[in-house]
């Protein structure tokens, strides 16, 4: 089956399925109305917006020139810099540097990047344990799921599902309530840092002035990640940079506001080396492992380059109409939503994907929500464009020849979309909801409203 | 050619085509953006009262415990009262004028990150006594370093969370704090910067909020007059 049968397949399921719409909604509801206090806080959000970015194109724009500085500021501190093309070469980094230490056990704060090279399936291949430490991620681990959300992994999971989840997996669930829920994970994470002889992260912002990786998290795993393993890896894409470290009093607070409708994250940590002469914790060994992964094949679109703006905050997702109804794992991909319908075409080939980009009312929502306006409903419109041009279906080409053909010629579609739609929707239940039905895709589950028996031109036309 | 140059070449001849800055095409005028990042982000008070009073509000949204007092010898009786009611039996801590001078009040044994120490030992710490760098009224955020708190783990590893702060090291806003590391540390910056806003959290069991998921479950203030 391709990927787009499966879209269409799992979104035909999702759709129809009224809890999880439920589910989707309450766990949003509280997010809604505290991000838009957030926002209103702003002296400027607007101008916030632009700000960013303006910055963020100055980064992606000058990406050669930060990168570098970036990289030199890193190693001038003692940390080792890496440079994959590929996802199988990040992972094979990553697993040499284990390979190396001899290491057994691997503890990870949450990652987007190491979903997209599939780091995990690597390590646990090589016969090492890893555990995700973020509870969102470890739920879904323990699932043997993917993220369904950027930002809030377990979104679509009660309190109930996960209760039976650790019952099973961890033979430990003193109830459904979120409090003792949590407990348990902490418990047995805990246990895990200690023996962990390696950690890897992620990271949100990369400062090409000062050479430091930004690493924003709520649990303090990520903390924990970065100061009690011997060696520490940080995965992360070249797009991530900013060019100085003030910009980040911009983008802490802005990526709290939209990603979970906070003034600023729990913990928002710089990390600039391994441990430095003086200091008495903290790895001995830092590896930065930089992915390009066809970020630079996006790069070169120059008309969508700006999807490389992207801080991942997730506020796209969380206001699209058609992520609440299919839902994340749909998709089929690691970044899903407006923003990974635009991305993962390049990132994972037009021909495969290119129908993410029909999954889109064009409603506009996820660009007006963009904290760093990315224009994302334009962006799927190339993007449909795009995949036309690349192949185009003879029978579409037609149907818009003879369309062209009425719409210019003004009685002739007058008389079409008066007289001549009245004329077939007399006729129409005769084949409604039928095979036989030219409106079949919309009728099979939806009413079409019937045509007024005046329009507003006629009406116009006889008023007295 | 190593792999840096692959990546770096394909990155060059991407940008040989260039894109307009956001906005330049726009039928109606963009937002005015600045630089001057103090003027887009939520209002600080201009005086140190309207400062302190934000940092109070900021911290109960939060559930940091803020507290103002007079002097160490308050934060001592403080802390002796949670020793006895909480029975603490080990504490972890840094050196610092402000941490030696109630660490040693306690009479429990502490455990110092400041030279080498064993994990197992600061887990089984009840509390992390630490200074900090400045608390940002904007947010309510510590800013601490592993210079100036002890290491990476002090901070974080402990179930509670105590800062000592001194009264000038109250800051409005994030652009301050950024321009004060700067100039406290120059290009020597500590190998970990970390701004600490409320207890560890998490929301992913049904967004709903539990406090203390890997770190500290309370984290109190002390800001000393």
């Amino acid at each position: 089956m391709t990927f787009a049968a499966q879209f269409l397949k799992q979104a035909r399921v999702m759709t129809a399925d009224l809890r999880h719409r439920q589910i989707i909604r309450t766990a949003l509801r509280n997010y809604e109305i505290v991000r838009d206090q957030r926002k209103a806080a702003f002296q400027s959000w607007e101008s916030a917006r632009q700000a960013a970015a303006e910055t963020k194109w100055e980064a992606v724009n000058h990406l050669d020139k930060y990168l570098e500085q970036f990289v030199a500021k890193l190693e001038a501190r003692g940390t080792k810099v890496h440079w994959a093309s590929t996802g199988a070469q990040a992972s094979e980094i990553i697993l040499q540097i284990v390979r190396e230490k001899k290491a057994r056990s691997v503890i990870k704060s949450k990652a987007m990047t190491s979903e997209e090279v599939h780091l995990n399936d690597a390590l646990e291949k090589a016969g090492l344990e890893v555990v995700e430490s973020d509870l969102g991620e470890f739920i879904m681990q323990l699932r043997h799921e993917t993220p369904y959300h950027i930002v809030f992994p377990s979104m679509h999971l009660t309190r109930g599902e996960i209760r039976e989840l650790f019952q099973k997996e961890l033979g430990d669930a003193p109830s459904d309530n979120p409090e003792d829920l949590t407990l348990v994970a902490r418990r047995v994470l805990r246990k895990k840092y200690v023996q962990a002889d390696l950690g890897i992260t992620g990271a949100n912002f990369a400062i090409a002035e000062t050479g430091m990786v930004s690493i924003t998290e709520n649990e303090g795993n990520a903390r924990l990640t970065a100061a009690l393993p011997k060696t520490m890896i940080t995965l992360l894409g070249i797009e991530k940079v900013l060019p100085r470290l003030e910009d980040l009093a911009l983008f802490l607070p802005m990526l709290a506001t939209v990603g979970a409708a906070q003034l600023i994250s729990g913990y928002n940590t710089l990390y600039s080396g391994p441990r430095q002469p003086g200091e008495t914790d903290g790895p001995e060994e830092w590896h930065v492992v930089l992915l390009d992964n066809r970020r630079t094949a996006l790069l070169a679109d120059a008309e969508q380059r700006d999807a490389l703006h992207c801080i991942r905050c997730g506020s796209c997702l969380n206001v699209c109409p058609i992520y609440r109804n299919v839902g994340g794992h749909t998709y089929g991909t690691t970044y899903c939503g407006p923003i990974g319908a635009v991305i993962t075409p390049h990132l994972r080939g037009l021909r495969d994907w290119k129908h993410l980009a029909y999954a889109s009312t064009l409603c506009g929502a996820c660009a007006e929500a963009c904290p760093v306006k990315i224009d994302l409903h334009h962006r799927l419109l190339q993007t449909r464009r795009n995949s036309v041009q690349a192949k185009p279906r003879w029978w579409e080409k037609l149907a818009f020849k003879g369309f062209a053909v009425i719409a210019n010629r003004r009685p002739l579609w007058r008389y079409l979309i008066t007289q001549g739609g009245r004329l077939g929707q007399r006729f129409h239940p005769l084949v409604k909801g039928t095979r036989l039905d030219p409106a079949y895709a919309w009728t099979k589950t939806r009413e079409l409203p019937p045509i007024a028996p005046q329009s507003f031109k006629e009406w116009w036309r006889n008023r007295s | 050619m190593s792999e840096r140059e692959n990546i770096l070449t394909r990155v060059r001849e991407a940008l040989t085509v260039s894109t307009p800055k956001p906005g330049a095409k726009q039928p109606c005028k963009a937002a005015s953006a600045t630089r001057d990042f103090r003027s887009l982000l939520p209002a600080v008070g201009a005086t140190y009262e309207e400062q302190l009073a934000l940092f109070r509000a900021n911290s109960a949204d939060l559930k940091t415990d803020f507290y103002c007092v007079k002097d160490v010898e308050a934060v001592k009786a403080q802390l002796a009262s949670w020793r006895d009611s909480e029975k603490w039996r080990r504490i972890a801590s840094h050196a610092g004028s402000l941490t030696e001078a109630v660490s040693s009040s306690l009479g429990l044994p502490v455990c110092r990150t400041d030279a080498a120490y064993s994990t197992v030992e600061l887990e089984a710490s009840d509390i992390g006594l630490t200074e900090c760098d400045a608390l940002i009224a904007q947010t309510g955020s510590v800013l601490i370093t592993n210079r100036s708190a002890g290491g990476r783990a002090l901070s974080v590893l402990p179930p509670h969370h105590i800062v000592l702060a001194r009264r000038n090291q109250l800051v409005s806003g994030l652009p301050e704090a950024f321009q004060l590391i700067k100039e406290k540390y120059g290009s020597n910056y500590p190998s970990m910067i970390s701004f600490i806003t409320g207890p560890s959290r998490t929301g992913d069991i049904e967004r709903i909020l539990v406090l203390g998921a890997h770190g500290p479950k309370k984290l109190t203030i002390f800001l000393l007059e």
